[in-house]
């Protein structure tokens, strides 16, 4: 299982990157080199350049400006998962990096690689979808920014052109003393999920839901936000009965089926895995379920 | 097509080598440099025999490049016994039984080199996640997990923590 | 004389190298002029050549060769690879040519291999070799390929049955039809493989000169694949030598000879350079034998008190598309099934199929698992069904320790009476039950349900036959240096072959272990071998350096004691040295002992003196060994998720006495590991065009560190009473009852809601499905 031949560009720039990317032909980028790798020894992906991101400073770094979190594109899970702004601002996302792959494959990975790999039973596109994240993408266009819901097109699709790249990823930072919650489950632990929720909740006076947030994932070709299941909820008394009730809405979601699940049980653990997510969340908001 | 400079310090050993780009670190360390610890279970990054630290951290030597390492220091299972001494890690596995067809023991050894330097008193369950990276078909793990938990004792003790 | 190293936990000889990285796997020996290999492999499951285009593929950069069946010299070009188990009820007995000549039967099935400077270089050539083909209709499940209507596994067969054969004993009849009970069950147990971490790895150099051919494998068997060899050359028995260096685990499918371990030192011969082959995990997947595809349909008959009165059924079994090794694991099943229990009748109708999948051949538990699981689940049945524990049903049927040893009442496979030589069966399965609080589980389950959590506990019993011949040599021999060189056709791939026969030589000989050198799997260093599989080696070549050693050890007392002049009942021998007991305690090592054994060039040795200090020791056993165990497993069951964790796992193991129960202990635990693996992760898919589905370690799940809890261990040792040392084997008691008490732990989690379960792997999704069914989710959603 060894790759077929290929050139190699390890670019310093994010100009000369966006350069090398629009007139290559045939090139793909490298950033943690989990998911591509892999395909590349297989053969299933045959390249004849790779641009390897990894000594581009301009896409690295953490930075809170006005109410968003900015994570570079090319910043290691591990990296995330341990820095005190992500934790502090936007512990879902904290959370949700514990379950990506193995401590391993969380030193190389990137945060930009897995959302531009889109694979529907990832963490962290979820957690871009629950918190409306802003992607900015690169190219030799210049900069654009794309909302998450727009960046996520279908199985394994985004947004991003052939020559373009992720830059940088804003994600708005949640009222403090919102709740958060994350379940997922996979066969293994570390595997890819079978199904997966991720929430956010905020909850004011009486215990009334102003905010809610409920993405899903491995249950269909992509995360979904289970907007039925947050309608629900939104201006209601929280209680455990209402996130069953709103949980209960994920099984109108259309699933995936395949070797490792079929579509009935995706959807089964969607309910099962969302009421958890919010449960946690509500309680995480200083709500006694 | 394909060739490249590069040139990767291994356990503290710099190598200029000019080698293909598509080359995997795992085969470089293999082949290039004879360093035969380190070995390839799956080449496509489940199995966690290839486990290597690159500047500190653990990698799947596998699904990485020779050519991404460049200006890089890696450390092998070679390196972790530079004067030929076991190591309390490495005595553990023995005084425990960790280890029986010995494949999957480097990549063993380096993942719980990174866990131990990072948490010098992990628990069962923290040391048992810690090696779902790292899969081993014979000793169905006991072994391993109580070197781990042995050895972090023993460091604990002598370094008079 | 007390045991020193006997019995002993010694640490492990084989662990300062391995943990350095000082392993030698066939993958870390390189030699000059080394050439690297890639085979092309058939796409389709089944399929006619109609030819192959290498032109391509050899003008890329480094290419050397590009060999088909017809570059293969005779009579390896047209000999099927002999099959070593013969059996006369095989009517098919088909194996594999070294390369495909006409027709390929199983996806990945070798066809060509392309030789060049570097695995890169030859995986590029390998793509660029195109093959035509004609696909035929495979036959992608043994139950559609019984029927007389089914595609033909292999175009020229009129069936695809491979054998049938039954198994009786009893009046069969008579026992159903005076039951008070009959209950059937239908079972199914998946198709795993051994999954060894090191792949399957060849490497064949010739020397012109002395016309030698060296191949090293991966492989727990080297003489036989010598012997094998040696048929396909037509080459002499002496000039092959093939060697097993370290191998990453083995488990059953390297013990069979493949295709590959023929064709590459035919390539090595054809280009007069040394070639290697590592197989990479997708060839692993797609190429090594396979195990467990079971179908079995079961019925027990018992009396008022749940007593058997008979089992009878029939089982179909999977057999890939080849037989290498016969029919023995559908027999080893089918025979396995009485296990501890009286079972006064029994018949079981067996049929073989041949499909378009890789063959299967043993893995870990070698057909017995299923036979476990059948029998296991009929009792649980007989439990449920008549209101009582199941422990106490097994307790009334156990064969009890006065009857052995206890005539089975079938023909093993060897063609003798099946009896069990020793074992305690009840014993056993007390010592688990009180090991895992099985009598207060009922009150802790009824505590966990109040918390909302669904705990279950499980049993499973087996009883294996092990140590199966013919014979496993030793040859100890005291060299000049006082050092003790034991030579062995016992192979290693894990389990330790170097320390425990080290402890019994030791023990013997009184010499350190430290003294021993010891060289396994190489038949340049003993002339005859067998190998590993079928946890056979601590009986056969156990009692081999236990003979060997004793041997040797009079031999060297009697030298000993002419040499210091003192009675041999005079001498003892300790640390490689020995000792007269009497007056100043003189004493003589063991080196210079062995130069005096030499003999001196031209002069007649004294009379009574063997030339050296060695003996060779073939030891054959009778008959298999007959180990025993009860396992208990205990769940927890998220009936939301259907996720399964196992909490704790007791395992009360009968290996006869036991050499280093460190390595016993690494036996269980590993087996136990493979065994849940089995129960809950592993299966190996195909679609019904034969195709594979799991190919990688990301589809097929191995159990990781968070899966397998550490298991209480007890050894219940019943001497072994037909070999010297009363050993018997331990390889496989881990797995084979694994899943049956695995599966009985989640039913009986599960039992609020009485679903049941025949079949393995038992996914979270079909837990999820039998729960739905039985209405467990009406309250809580509305869907």
């Amino acid at each position: 299982m060894k790759p077929a031949s290929f050139d190699y560009h390890a670019p310093r720039q994010l100009k000369e990157a966006a350069e090398l990317l629009a007139t290559l032909p045939n090139a793909k980028i490298l950033a943690g080199g989990q998911s591509l790798v892999p395909m590349m020894n297989f053969r299933y992906v045959i390249v004849d350049h790779l641009v390897d991101l990894g000594h581009v400073d301009d896409l690295r770094g953490i930075a809170v400006i006005d109410g968003r979190l900015r994570v570079g594109a090319m910043m290691r899970q591990r990296d995330l998962e341990t820095a005190p702004e992500i934790v502090r601002h936007c512990p879902l996302l904290a959370e949700a990096l514990h379950h990506v792959g193995h401590r391993q494959t969380r030193n190389r990975g990137t945060i930009g690689g897995s959302l531009a790999h889109a694979d529907p039973a990832a963490e962290l596109p979820a957690v871009c979808l629950a918190y409306d994240a802003v992607l900015h993408l690169a190219s030799i266009r210049g900069l654009r920014a794309v909302p998450f819901r727009e960046f996520s097109l279908g199985f394994m699709t985004t947004a991003l052109a052939p020559d373009e790249m992720i830059a940088a990823i804003e994600l708005p930072i949640w009222r403090l003393g919102h709740g958060y919650g994350f379940h997922e489950f996979a066969r293994r632990h570390g595997d890819f999920a079978l199904a997966g929720a991720a929430a956010l909740l905020d909850i004011g006076a009486g215990n009334v839901v102003r905010r809610a947030a409920l993405a899903l994932f491995g249950v269909a070709e992509q995360p979904v936000r289970v907007d039925a299941a947050e309608a629900a909820l939104i201006g209601k008394p929280i209680d455990a009965a209402l996130i069953q009730s709103a949980a209960a809405a994920a099984w109108l979601i259309e699933p995936i089926s395949d070797i490792h699940a079929g579509g009935d049980y995706r959807r089964h653990l969607a309910q099962v895995l969302g009421a958890r997510a919010l449960m946690d969340a509500a309680r995480r908001a200083g709500i006694d379920l | 097509m394909g060739k490249q400079a590069t040139r990767i310090s291994v356990n503290g050993k710099s190598h200029a080598r000019v080698v293909e780009a598509r080359l995997t670190l795992a085969d470089f360390l293999r082949h290039e440099l004879g360093l035969t610890g380190t070995h390839l279970g799956c080449e496509h990054g489940v199995c966690g025999t290839c486990t290597v630290l690159v500047d500190g951290r653990t990698a799947r030597s596998c699904l990485m490049f020779a050519v991404q390492a460049n200006g890089s220091e890696v450390t092998t299972v070679e390196g972790l016994v530079p004067d030929g001494e076991l190591s309390v890690l490495q005595q553990a596995f023995i005084d425990n039984h960790g280890l029986q067809c010995g494949f999957c023991t480097p990549g063993m050894l380096m993942t719980l080199t990174e866990l131990l330097r990072d948490n010098a008193a992990p628990s069962e369950q923290e040391v048992r996640e810690a090696l779902t990276g790292n899969l081993c078909r014979c000793t169905g793990y006991a072994g391993i997990v109580k070197a781990a938990l042995d050895a972090a004792q023993r460091l604990r003790a002598g370094s008079g923590a | 004389m007390g045991a020193k190293h006997f019995g002993a936990r010694v640490k492990r000889l084989e662990d300062p190298a391995l943990l350095s990285g000082r392993g030698r796997f066939v993958d870390d020996l390189k030699l000059p002029g080394l050439l690297h290999a890639c085979f092309v492999r058939s796409p389709h499951a089944h399929a006619m050549i109609r030819g192959i285009d290498s032109g391509p593929a050899m003008t890329l950069p480094g290419v050397h060769a590009v060999l088909a069946s017809d570059d293969l010299p005779e009579p390896m070009r047209r000999m099927p690879i002999p099959m070593l188990t013969p059996n006369p009820a095989i009517a098919t007995p088909r194996t594999q040519t070294a390369l495909a000549r006409d027709e390929v039967c199983y996806v990945g099935q070798p066809i060509a291999v392309v030789i060049a400077d570097s695995r890169y270089l030859a995986e590029d050539a390998a793509a660029a070799v195109a093959v035509d083909f004609d696909v035929l209709a495979a036959v992608g499940d043994c139950r559609a390929g019984i029927k007389d209507d089914a595609p033909r596994a292999h175009s020229d067969l009129a069936s695809n049955v491979v054998a049938r054969f039954p198994l009786v004993y009893g009046d069969v009849d008579a026992a159903f039809g005076n039951a008070a009970h009959v209950f059937e069950e239908v079972l199914w147990q998946h198709r795993g493989g051994g999954m060894a971490l090191e792949t399957r790895a060849v490497l064949a150099s010739h020397d012109p000169v002395a016309d030698m051919l060296t191949v090293w494998s991966g492989t727990q068997t080297p003489h036989l694949g010598r012997g094998t060899l040696a048929d396909l050359l037509d080459r002499n028995l002496e000039s092959i030598r093939m060697i097993a260096p370290d191998v990453g685990g083995g488990f059953g499918p390297k013990a069979i000879f493949y295709p590959e371990e023929a064709v590459i030192p035919a390539a090595a011969l054809k280009l007069g350079r040394p070639v290697k082959w590592i197989e990479d995990r997708r060839e692993h997947f797609l190429c090594a034998t396979q195990e467990r595809d079971q179908y079995w349909d079961v019925a027990i008959a018992v009396d008022a008190d749940g007593k058997i009165l008979g089992v009878r059924g029939r089982m179909l079994h999977d057999s890939g598309a080849y037989v290498p090794w016969g029919v023995i694991m559908p027999y080893i099943a089918a025979v396995t099934v009485p296990g501890p229990y009286v079972v006064p009748a029994y018949s079981l109708e067996t049929a073989v199929v041949l499909t378009n999948k890789v063959p299967t051949t043993p893995v870990r538990g070698a057909g017995r698992p299923q036979a476990v699981f059948a029998m296991e689940r009929l009792l649980d049945r007989v439990a449920r069904e008549l209101g009582l524990d199941r422990a106490e049903v097994r307790r009334r049927n156990f064969i009890q320790p006065e009857q052995m040893p206890y005539p089975v009442g079938l023909l093993f496979r060897d063609g003798k009476p099946l009896i069990y030589d020793s074992g305690d069966y009840p014993k056993g399965q007390d010592e688990a039950l009180r090991l895992s609080g099985y009598d207060k589980f009922s009150h802790r389950q009824r505590e966990a349900l109040e918390q909302g959590r669904l705990i279950g506990i499980g049993i499973g019993n087996y009883v294996e036959g092990t140590g199966l011949g013919p014979f496993e040599g030793v040859t100890v021999r005291v060299l000049p240096s006082g050092k003790v060189a034991v030579a062995t056709g016992a192979t290693s791939q894990g389990q330790g072959t170097r320390t425990t026969l080290s402890q019994i030589v030791a023990e013997q000989v009184g010499c350190r272990i430290d003294d021993i050198v010891m060289t396994v799997g190489d038949t340049g260093a003993i002339a005859q071998g067998v190998g590993a599989f079928a946890s056979r080696q601590s009986v056969n070549a156990g009692c081999s350096a236990q003979l060997a050693g004793e041997a040797v050890r009079k031999q060297i007392i009697a030298l000993a004691a002419r040499t210091l002049g003192v009675g041999e009942s005079d001498i003892e021998l300790e640390d490689g040295k020995a000792v007269a007991a009497t007056g100043n305690k003189p004493m003589v090592a063991f080196g210079e002992l062995a130069r005096l054994a030499q003999g001196i060039p031209g002069v007649s040795l004294p009379a009574g003196q063997t030339a050296g200090l060695e003996h060779t020791a073939y030891y054959t056993p009778p008959q298999a060994a007959y180990c025993s165990g009860t396992h208990v497993a205990e769940v927890e069951v998220d009936h939301m998720t259907g996720g399964v964790k196992i909490l704790n796992y007791t395992v009360a193991h009968d290996s006869g006495r036991v050499i280093n129960p460190l390595i016993v202990d690494g036996q269980v635990q590993g087996g136990v590991a493979h065994g849940i693996g089995n129960a809950l992760l592993e299966w190996m898919q195909y679609d019904d065009n034969a195709q594979p589905l799991t190919t990688t370690f990301a589809d097929y799940l191995l159990p990781m560190a968070t899966d397998v809890p550490t298991c209480v261990i007890a050894h219940v040792e019943t001497v072994n009473p037909l070999n010297p040392l009363g050993v018997k084997g331990a390889g496989e008691g881990g797995t084979i009852p694994a899943p049956a008490a695995i599966i009985a732990a989640i039913e009986d989690a599960l039992s609020p809601f009485d679903v049941h379960f025949a079949e393995t792997p038992l996914t979270p999704e079909r837990i999820v499905a039998a729960l739905r069914a039985a209405g467990a989710f009406e309250r809580l959603f509305a869907a």
